[in-house]
């Protein structure tokens, strides 16, 4: 069988040869036929998953738990060292000095990216903020909040902190951090699905052993982390547990 | 960002007796110093079904003034202070325990007797259908929600009768 790939839709746009590569890779080094889609939203991704149609996907860990304990997918295997985590920022000519600041009715910017925007949300609770009582306004890239901060179109900015540290200069400088996440668990995760069972120890045997193969580095560094980590599925699940905590009650 | 700063400024400490619903009692420390939440960063644990501590993270030993080693197979109620009422430990473990989850605004008891508030949320561990554990995650509350708080517990306090 052809096994479906697909990589949540928040990667950077920089990062979609890399993807291509890696499938490449993985697909020459177990043999399997392993077709890679890419989704220009998570409804268009989330909708691909109901209808079966997704067997391996590195997963928002938002979606963790619909994969897991409504389509059955299992844990396969992590970035290494590299966890998600958002962060708030200001225009740096914003009179608001601290989250504390920010009154109800202000402007939030952001994108789609689920989990980016339920932290970031939260470190806006302090001000009494929720989604009930802020305009929020998504944007299409990050970039693209980092301009509506900028303009004057928007107070408060959520970002992945990732994504803020890889702006340029200028646009940082332009730009202050109130608050920036330390959670230190929340992580996107390669999951497989049941379909795709069948191929799980060759997958699995090639992925964790990546960083190993000369190309697989050099793909990896590309990809921006080092090695993948074994995952186990009282990992997916105990992220799953958080991520409920986080969501509104 | 704040750092965390365990220091007691106005420290008035006084002992406490408490009493848990086991029958055991222990005394405490309590002093009326603050700890404030640090932004961005999240107290996690995990227990068994019957509290006990079995994983926490580097945020939970840094708030609670103990070390590692001094939390791990302790009760959770090690961070129980005097002012909370029992009838909110009451209601917490009866939706957990019911499957569902639970959210409110906790003070807790520092090592050093000073508190921290926080905004506790808590959702029971489901594995194969069975009920193996809690996990609690903590994050900054606002100071109104501590306000609310503050009077809605003192008012079932004195409906305890202390």
């Amino acid at each position: 069988m052809t096994i479906n790939l697909t990589i949540s839709p928040d990667f950077s746009p920089a990062k979609i040869p890399s993807w291509h590569i890696f499938n490449t890779w993985l697909q020459r080094s177990t043999g399997e036929s392993i077709h890679l889609i890419l989704f220009d939203s998570f409804a268009q991704q989330r909708q691909a998953i109901a209808e079966d149609k997704i067997d391996l996907i590195y997963a928002n860990p938002y979606d963790a738990a619909m994969l897991v304990r409504e389509k059955g997918f299992v844990a396969l295997a992590h970035p290494g060292g590299l966890t998600d985590e958002a962060i708030v920022v200001v225009a740096a000519n914003s009179p608001v000095q601290g989250v504390e600041d920010l009154l109800p009715g202000i402007r939030v910017a952001s994108t789609a990216d689920p989990d980016v925007n339920m932290m970031g949300m939260i470190m806006l609770e302090p001000a009494d903020l929720c989604q009930n009582n802020v305009q929020s306004e998504t944007c299409t890239s990050y970039t693209l909040v980092a301009k509506q901060l900028l303009s004057g179109n928007a107070d408060v900015g959520i970002l992945p902190a990732r994504a803020f540290d890889g702006l340029s200069a200028m646009v940082k400088n332009s730009l202050r951090p109130l608050v920036r996440s330390e959670i230190s668990v929340v992580r996107h995760m390669l999951l497989i699905g049941p379909k795709a069972m069948a191929s799980l120890a060759s997958l699995r045997e090639a992925i964790l052993g990546m960083d190993k193969d000369e190309k697989g580095a050099v793909i990896l560094n590309d990809l921006g982390f080092a090695a993948w980590e074994a995952s186990s599925q009282e990992d997916v699940e105990f992220m799953i547990d958080l991520v409920d905590t986080l969501v509104d009650q | 960002m704040n750092d965390m700063d365990p220091s007691l400024v106005g420290a008035n400490p006084a002992e406490h007796r408490l009493s848990y619903f086991n029958g055991t009692q222990r005394k405490v420390l309590v002093t009326d110093s603050e700890v404030p939440y640090p932004d961005g960063k999240l107290i996690v644990s995990r227990t068994d079904t019957l509290g006990i501590i079995t994983q926490c993270n580097q945020a939970f030993i840094d708030m609670s003034g103990y070390a590692a080693s001094e939390i791990l197979g302790q009760p959770h109620c090690l961070l129980r202070h005097p002012d909370m009422p029992k009838a909110a430990y009451a209601d917490l473990w009866a939706t957990v325990s019911s499957g569902r989850k639970w959210h409110g605004y906790v003070k807790n008891l520092r090592k050093d007797g000073a508190y921290y508030w926080v905004h506790a949320v808590v959702v029971p561990n489901v594995r194969d259908g069975k009920i193996v554990g809690y996990t609690s995650v903590r994050r900054k509350p606002s100071r109104s929600k501590v306000s609310e708080a503050l009077a809605m517990y003192a008012e079932m306090k004195v409906k305890e009768g202390v």
